[in-house]
């Protein structure tokens, strides 16, 4: 089980309330965790990923266990203890702008 | 006894404004979409209730809203039911792709880049959205980098109208400040194939064939900032409007100039006249009277507030030429705000109401086409654009 946490705004978005909780089927990684929360909350589609290249927005980062994970590969395995749930995969709105 | 729904979309999230036929107490809701910018919501001519509405992020991209019931509930409409068993919403936040099919598209090509190199387009925000005046389901969306695209199953679902930007000037257009965007969608009444739009820089394109094919209408316009300053595209116009009842006469807000074309855009003369500066980004026409028509005069390309620290609309009852400053109940001392291009509305009642929005957050509204104005809200988030439903 992966727990992820989003920015308000996107929780917003999909009428989330607090932290989500996703099964994975395979090798947790950056593709796999988005594909679960893509398909569980469709109206995220886009927000995180750029439709087409699926590449990470720009704006938005990933962190977890006290690392910015936002330039590590795609297909790149994620930490263990977020693998097993006990670190959350953290998406956050990058402080540009804001 | 008829109402007036004013959709007012922020830097912030949205609002609406509500109203009976005296335009004297108002409902405020809101704030919708909370901490998004929400550059447009417009209404369905055929169905009121239905609203769409633009809700953009440079963190988070695009996100199309939809209405049913006039503003009270909203969806994201994409892809199958509105809530899944487990009241999740069920719909991506609307796809906006370019047509590259070799069967109906084109190349994206570049457009030139504030630099002047060239740039591969890329899709950033919805500026506009224009519903149909026959079927509440089919709208049309002006976007950033500038393009037209058209929903015909109320949003699920967007294509791409490709002439426009495979019309083969696209390497001259080029980003104003505020990006290359497609800010301006006229549906003509009259002639349902015809379609006006406007895209900063690049200029005014109609089509006569329901969007397969465009030609630039820019003549008589002239710009500065260009090498050829009469060229064919380029222009930065701001924005253009054209009364219903008088399909064809169209009034545009330049950059520098306000501009009139009686020939549906084929050729453009300016009628700033006695204006105190014909910069500025907003213009419309009066509901009943079709040579009234309102600007609001900024100082300059690089002063973007109104001129003399005086909120000023002005008015032309003669097609332009010939203006008058409306004040009556507008700031006209230390006023330093912007109305920006898509910031202003009529109605469409017996007595025309004009209404407005600026970038400090106040909407006013004259309930008397202008000859006096009263703030409805003072303290929104900046005000990126304002609509009117009037609501019998």
């Amino acid at each position: 089980m992966i727990r992820l946490e989003l920015p308000s705004h996107l929780r917003a978005l999909a009428h989330i309330d607090s932290e989500v909780q996703l099964e994975i089927q395979g090798p947790a990684t950056q593709r796999s965790v988005l594909d679960a929360l893509e398909a569980r909350y469709p109206a995220l589609k886009g927000t995180i990923r750029d439709h087409v290249t699926k590449e990470r927005r720009p704006f938005l980062r990933f962190f977890a266990c006290e690392e910015d994970l936002s330039h590590e590969p795609p297909d790149a395995a994620l930490p263990d203890a977020v693998a097993s749930g006990k670190e959350p995969f953290l998406i956050i709105g990058a402080v540009a702008g804001g | 006894m008829s109402r007036v729904r004013v959709l007012v979309g922020t830097r912030k999230g949205a609002f609406i404004l509500e109203s009976d036929g005296k335009r004297e107490k108002w409902e405020v809701s809101g704030p919708l979409f909370t901490g998004w910018e929400v550059y447009h919501l417009k209404g369905s001519p055929v169905d009121p209730n239905r609203i769409y509405a633009s809700q953009t992020s440079s963190w988070s991209g695009q996100v199309i809203q939809r209405s049913s019931d006039g503003g009270k509930t909203w969806e994201t409409p994409g892809g199958g039911p509105t809530m899944s068993p487990q009241g999740f919403p069920v719909g991506e936040s609307n796809k906006f792709v370019y047509d590259t099919s070799e069967e109906t598209g084109k190349p994206l090509t570049t457009h030139q880049f504030y630099d002047g190199t060239q740039h591969p387009w890329e899709f950033k925000r919805v500026w506009h959205l224009e519903p149909s005046l026959t079927d509440p389901d089919t709208v049309y969306a002006g976007v950033e980098d500038a393009a037209l695209f058209r929903s015909t199953d109320g949003a699920h679902s967007w294509q791409e109208l490709p002439g426009l930007r495979g019309h083969g000037t696209g390497p001259k257009w080029q980003p104003g400040a505020g990006g290359m965007c497609l800010h301006t969608v006229i549906l003509d009444p009259r002639d349902l194939g015809r379609i006006f739009i406007a895209i900063s820089a690049a200029g005014a394109f109609r089509t006569d064939d329901g969007g397969k094919t465009w030609k630039p209408i820019n003549k008589g316009l002239r710009s500065q900032f260009l090498p050829d300053q009469d060229a064919d595209v380029g222009h930065c116009v701001h924005h253009v409007a054209m009364s219903p009842y008088r399909p064809g006469v169209l009034f545009m807000q330049k950059h520098w100039d306000v501009m009139r074309s009686d020939d549906a855009g084929d050729n453009w003369r300016e009628v700033s006249g006695n204006l105190p500066t014909d910069f500025g980004f907003v213009i419309d026409v009066h509901a009943h009277e079709p040579e009234t028509i309102y600007v609001v005069p900024i100082k300059s390309d690089a002063e973007h507030f109104v001129h003399e620290g005086k909120l000023r609309v002005y008015r032309s009852r003669t097609g332009g030429n010939e203006w008058e400053p409306l004040t009556k109940g507008l700031p006209q001392s230390n006023c330093y705000v912007n109305v920006l291009r898509d910031a202003i509305a009529v109605d469409s009642l017996d007595k025309c109401g004009v209404y407005f929005g600026t970038t400090g957050g106040q909407v006013y509204v004259s309930p008397d086409a202008g000859d006096s104005w009263a703030p409805i809200v003072h303290d929104l988030p900046a005000v990126l654009s304002v609509e009117v439903q009037t609501l019998s």
